[in-house]
């Protein structure tokens, strides 16, 4: 099974460029035309399951507002 | 256990403002790359940042390590004085195409010449963004602009100018690449070249440069999406990508 991911758009730093919509290889990324950017853009936002938090979104973000998370298999050090 | 790791964050090296560029433009990119770069040297505390006139004008606002702001074009001449007075500190220019292809092309020139030890980012994004999308040494031949609203026309404008062949020819210069920031691929590759840079400075190998072919959606008229597609498919064919002079010690270094 596929390594599952998440991300976190910041949304003061998001502008709504949708260059990681364009990029994502999944196509789990669109822009929420439901919210606004206190700048007033559309952020956007994960919109469905199937992330595998590869942050390519993040390497084409010119604004570094993505945060990538990716589940890891490790075993918890005591 | 399954547990969430952080495979990406905003890198430490960026104050948690926001940056004035339009949606869109590759100068975060470009500035995010640096940031990373200075992370994982850990070297953020001893750079000092040179900014140009031009977009990034503001850049030093939003690095968290010490700036200056350099007269148009004059950049390089002063981090020339700062890495002669404190040798010790990592000295980096970052500068667009007006500011140093057009304005700035005697002291860019000279303190490669000289092989300054310093790290030139240059910005290639084929136009004047700042001042409203004028034509610039850059700009493709044809390309229309707000000053060539016919299309750049070489017998009377003039012929682009390629800076990274031009400074390969120079001895003092250590290392000069193209690279592009039009898709992922090309994105990592540019972090790869400007990490590069950097550890050239360190080991006081000499004058680095790196040129970053960037998108420009505002001034382009285009989508940022289109703007990336622009430079992919029109400007690498006139700026071909890659290595233009790499010096032998620097070749061997194991980044």
């Amino acid at each position: 099974m596929a390594l599952k991911g998440t991300i976190e758009v910041n949304h003061k730093y998001c502008k709504g460029c949708s260059l990681c919509v364009e990029a994502c290889p999944q196509n789990v990324i669109a822009l929420d035309m439901e919210h606004l950017t206190p700048k007033g853009y559309h952020p956007a936002m994960l919109i469905d399951e199937g992330c595998t938090g590869c942050a390519i979104c993040a390497v084409v973000c010119p604004d570094a507002a993505i945060t990538v998370y990716r589940e890891s298999r490790k075993k918890k050090t005591k | 256990m399954i547990e969430m790791e952080v495979v990406y964050s905003r890198p430490e090296s960026f104050t948690p403002t926001t940056t004035h560029y339009c949606p869109g433009c590759t100068h975060g990119t470009a500035h995010r790359l640096v940031a990373e770069v200075l992370d994982e040297m850990g070297i953020r505390e001893k750079a000092i940042g040179v900014a140009p006139v031009g977009c990034s004008v503001f850049a030093y606002d939003y690095f968290n390590h010490d700036f200056v702001e350099a007269a148009h074009g004059r950049a390089p001449a002063m981090a020339t004085g700062i890495k002669r007075v404190r040798p010790n500190n990592t000295v980096y220019t970052y500068q667009g195409d007006g500011d140093l292809a057009s304005i700035g092309m005697a002291e860019i020139v000279h303190a490669a010449i000289r092989g300054e030890n310093i790290t030139v980012i240059f910005i290639n994004n084929a136009i004047y963004g700042m001042t409203g999308g004028q034509m610039a040494p850059t700009t493709l031949p044809g390309m229309r602009t707000t000053s060539s609203p016919g299309g750049r026309d070489v017998e009377t404008m003039g012929y682009p100018v390629r800076m990274s062949e031009m400074l390969s020819t120079i001895d003092g210069t250590s290392y000069a690449v193209r690279r592009s920031l039009h898709n992922p691929a090309n994105v990592r590759k540019s972090k790869k070249a400007i990490r590069r840079a950097f550890e050239v400075q360190e080991r006081g190998m000499g004058f680095a440069m790196v040129e970053l072919l960037s998108s420009c959606p505002t001034n382009l008229k285009f989508t940022p999406q289109q703007a990336l597609d622009f430079v992919g498919d029109q400007m690498v064919s006139y700026y071909p990508l890659g290595d233009y002079k790499v010096a032998p010690e620097v070749k061997a270094l194991k980044v």
